[in-house]
C-alpha cells in the first residue's frame, strides 16, 4: 500500500475510534446498556492502537511493544483492584494520564527546539504545565486516598500566597520561553515548578472533599489530553481529551452543588478551603443508645427502612454485612431502600459501586432528591458512617459551616439510628443536632460488627 | 493564527459541548464507572506516545515516548477492566435470581 492510502486508512481509522467513543458514553447513560459501552470503547481503542502501530513514522517497534507488554501487565493489575480500592486507583490513573501527556509534550519540545513557533510553544508550555501539576497532584490524592499520606488538611499561614506565587511563576516562565523558545534550561524549571504545584494544590485539601477533588483532576487530565491534541494536531487526542475533560468537569459541578461549594471554588479546586472549626461551647448533651437487640426489634417490625451509608461504611468494609441485613429484612417483608447523597464516600458513585459489589439490587439505591420525599413515611432511617451529609444542621442553622449543603432529611423519619463508633466529632468537626433528638438512638460500635450483630438477632428471633 | 490551531478548536469545542450533553444523562449510580471510562477512553494518548517513541529521533525524545506508552497503556488496559467488572456488578433484583 502506498504510504498515502495508508495515512487515509489509518485516519478512518481514528475516525472510527472517535465515534466509538461517543456511543461508549452515550451508552452509559444506563445500567442495562453501559456493557455495551464499555464493549465499543474497546473496540474503538483497539482499533486506533493497531492503526498506529502501522503509522510509517513508527520505524522501532521492539521497544514500543516491549512498552506496550510492560504497560498491559501493570495495567491488569490496577483493574482487578478490591472496589474498596476504586477511589485511589482512580486517582492513580488520572497521575498516569497526566503524566503521558506530559512527557509526550516534554519530547515534542526538546524534539522541536530551537525550530518552534511563539504559537507552539504557548501550547506546548500550558499542556506540560497542566499535565504536570494534575500527575503530582493526583498522586497526592491517591496517597491520601490510600492513607499513605494523612487525610487530613495540611495548612500553614500564607498558603495561598505561596500557591498563587507558585502558578503564577509557572505562567510567567511559559511568557519567556514563548519570546524566547531557546531557553531551554527555563523550560526544565516550569516543569519543576507546575510539579511543584500540583503538590500544593492537593495537600491542603481534606479527605471528605476528596469527590470534588479527584473529579476536577480527572477533567484536568482530560483537558491536558486535549491541549496534547493541538500540540500534535492529532484530532482523536482533542476529541477524547474534550469528552473527559467535560465529564470530570461536570462531575465537579455536582460535587460541588451538593457540598454548597460555589463554581469559582471548583475551578481553583477547592483552593486553600478553611475547615470552619467547631467553636461550640462544650455543653453536654444526652443521646440515647441502644443495643444491637433492641435495634433488631425496631427494624423487625418496620415497614418501611431507608439505610444512608457514608465512607464510615467504605472505611469499615461493612458492605457485605449490609447485605445481610438486607436480606433478613426483605424475607421479613420490610421495605429496605438506599438514600444516596452526591458527596457520601471518596468519589462520585463510590457508595453505589461498593453496595452493587455487595449484590444490592441497583434499584434499591436512590438518589438524594428521589428518597428525600420517602422519608416523612419511613419507620426507620438506619445511619451507617455517614455523618456530616445527615447534619440537620445543613438545613437549620445558619451559622453552621455546612449550612445551605443540600442533605437526606433522615431526621424526618420516625426512628432515626445511627451507627457510629462514639460520640468524637467527625472529621469537620462540625457538631451534628441529630444525635441529640428524641427519636434518634446512637448504636456505637464498628459498622461491620453491629450490623452483624443486628443480623444474628433478627435471624435468631426469627427461626 | 495557525489553520490547524483554528480547526483543532472547531473539533474541541464541539466534542466538549457532545460531552457534557452525553454526560449529563449519565445515571449518578455509575458516576463512578464515567470516571473510569472516560479515563479509560483518554488512554488514546497511547497513539501519540507510540508515533514520539516509534519515531526514533533522539535517546531522550524516545525513553519519554516508551514511558508513555506503559503509563497510557496500562490505563487504557486497567480502566476498561475495572469498568467493565464494576459495571458487572450493577444487577436489578429480577436478574440476580436464577
Amino acid at each position: 500500500m502506498n504510504p498515502a492510502d495508508l495515512q487515509q486508512l489509518i485516519d478512518f481509522s481514528y475516525i472510527a475510534a472517535v465515534i466509538g467513543f461517543i456511543l461508549a458514553l452515550k451508552w452509559l447513560n444506563s445500567p442495562a446498556t453501559a456493557m455495551r459501552g464499555v464493549l465499543i470503547g474497546e473496540i474503538a481503542s483497539a482499533v486506533a492502537v493497531v492503526a498506529t502501530l502501522f503509522d510509517p513514522q513508527v520505524t522501532q517497534y521492539k521497544w514500543v511493544l516491549i512498552a506496550l507488554i510492560i504497560g498491559a501487565g501493570v495495567g491488569v493489575p490496577l483493574g482487578m483492584v478490591k472496589m474498596t480500592a476504586v477511589p485511589q486507583r482512580t486517582a492513580l490513573s488520572h497521575a498516569f494520564g497526566a503524566m503521558s501527556a506530559a512527557l509526550i509534550g516534554i519530547a515534542e519540545y526538546f524534539v522541536g527546539t530551537p525550530h518552534i513557533s511563539k504559537f507552539e510553544m504557548a501550547e506546548i508550555g500550558l499542556e506540560v504545565v497542566i499535565g504536570s501539576l494534575t500527575f503530582t497532584g493526583s498522586i497526592i490524592a491517591a496517597g491520601k486516598l490510600q492513607e499513605i499520606l494523612p487525610q487530613r488538611p495540611i495548612t500553614y499561614k500564607g498558603q495561598n500566597i505561596v500557591s498563587l506565587t507558585t502558578l503564577a511563576a509557572a505562567v510567567v516562565i511559559i511568557g519567556i520561553l514563548v519570546l524566547h523558545p531557546e531557553y531551554t534550561h527555563l523550560f526544565e524549571a516550569m516543569v519543576v515548578v507546575a510539579l511543584v504545584f500540583g503538590i500544593m494544590l492537593v495537600t491542603p485539601i481534606g479527605g471528605a472533599d476528596m469527590p470534588t477533588v479527584i473529579s476536577l483532576l480527572n477533567s484536568y487530565a482530560g483537558f491536558s489530553a486535549a491541549l496534547l491534541g493541538f500540540v500534535l494536531n492529532s484530532k482523536v487526542l482533542v476529541v477524547a481529551g474534550a469528552l473527559d475533560g467535560a465529564s470530570g468537569f461536570i462531575l465537579s459541578v455536582i460535587m460541588c452543588k451538593a457540598m454548597n461549594r460555589s463554581f469559582t471554588n471548583v475551578l481553583f479546586g477547592a483552593f486553600g478551603q478553611v475547615q470552619a472549626s467547631a467553636t461550640k461551647a462544650g455543653e453536654e448533651r444526652t443521646v440515647r443508645s441502644a443495643s444491637a437487640e433492641d435495634a433488631a426489634g425496631i427494624l423487625g417490625s418496620a415497614s418501611k427502612v431507608v439505610i444512608a451509608p457514608g465512607y464510615g461504611m467504605a472505611v469499615a468494609q461493612a458492605q457485605h454485612k449490609v447485605r445481610e441485613l438486607y436480606d433478613a429484612l426483605t424475607k421479613r417483608g420490610v421495605d429496605v431502600k438506599f438514600a444516596i447523597h452526591p458527596v457520601a464516600g471518596r468519589m462520585p458513585g463510590h457508595m453505589n459501586v461498593l453496595l452493587a459489589e455487595a449484590d444490592i439490587p441497583y434499584d434499591k439505591l436512590v438518589e438524594m432528591d428521589e428518597i428525600n420525599g420517602d422519608f416523612p413515611q419511613t419507620d426507620v432511617a438506619l445511619i451507617i458512617g455517614a455523618n456530616d451529609v445527615t447534619n440537620p444542621a445543613a438545613r437549620e442553622d445558619k451559622g453552621s459551616p455546612i449550612y445551605g449543603m443540600p442533605i437526606l432529611d433522615v431526621d424526618k423519619a420516625r426512628t432515626v439510628m445511627v451507627i457510629k463508633r462514639s460520640m468524637a466529632a467527625g472529621f469537620a468537626g462540625i457538631d451534628n443536632p441529630l444525635y441529640y433528638m428524641d427519636k434518634t438512638l446512637m448504636l456505637f460500635g464498628d459498622a461491620k460488627n453491629f450490623v452483624g450483630a443486628i443480623v444474628r438477632e433478627l435471624s435468631g428471633s426469627h427461626g | 493564527m495557525p489553520a490547524d490551531f483554528i480547526s483543532s478548536l472547531f473539533v474541541f469545542i464541539l466534542a466538549a459541548f457532545l460531552g457534557f450533553e452525553l454526560i449529563k444523562r449519565v445515571s449518578p449510580l455509575l458516576h463512578t464507572p464515567l470516571m473510569s471510562l472516560t479515563n479509560a477512553l483518554d488512554a488514546i494518548v497511547v497513539v501519540a506516545a507510540i508515533i514520539i517513541a516509534g519515531r526514533h529521533e533522539t535517546k531522550f525524545s524516545t525513553i519519554l515516548g516508551l514511558i508513555a506508552v506503559a503509563a497510557s497503556f496500562s490505563n487504557m488496559v486497567g480502566g476498561f477492566l475495572i469498568t467493565d467488572r464494576m459495571l458487572h456488578m450493577f444487577r436489578t433484583a429480577k436478574a440476580k435470581k436464577p
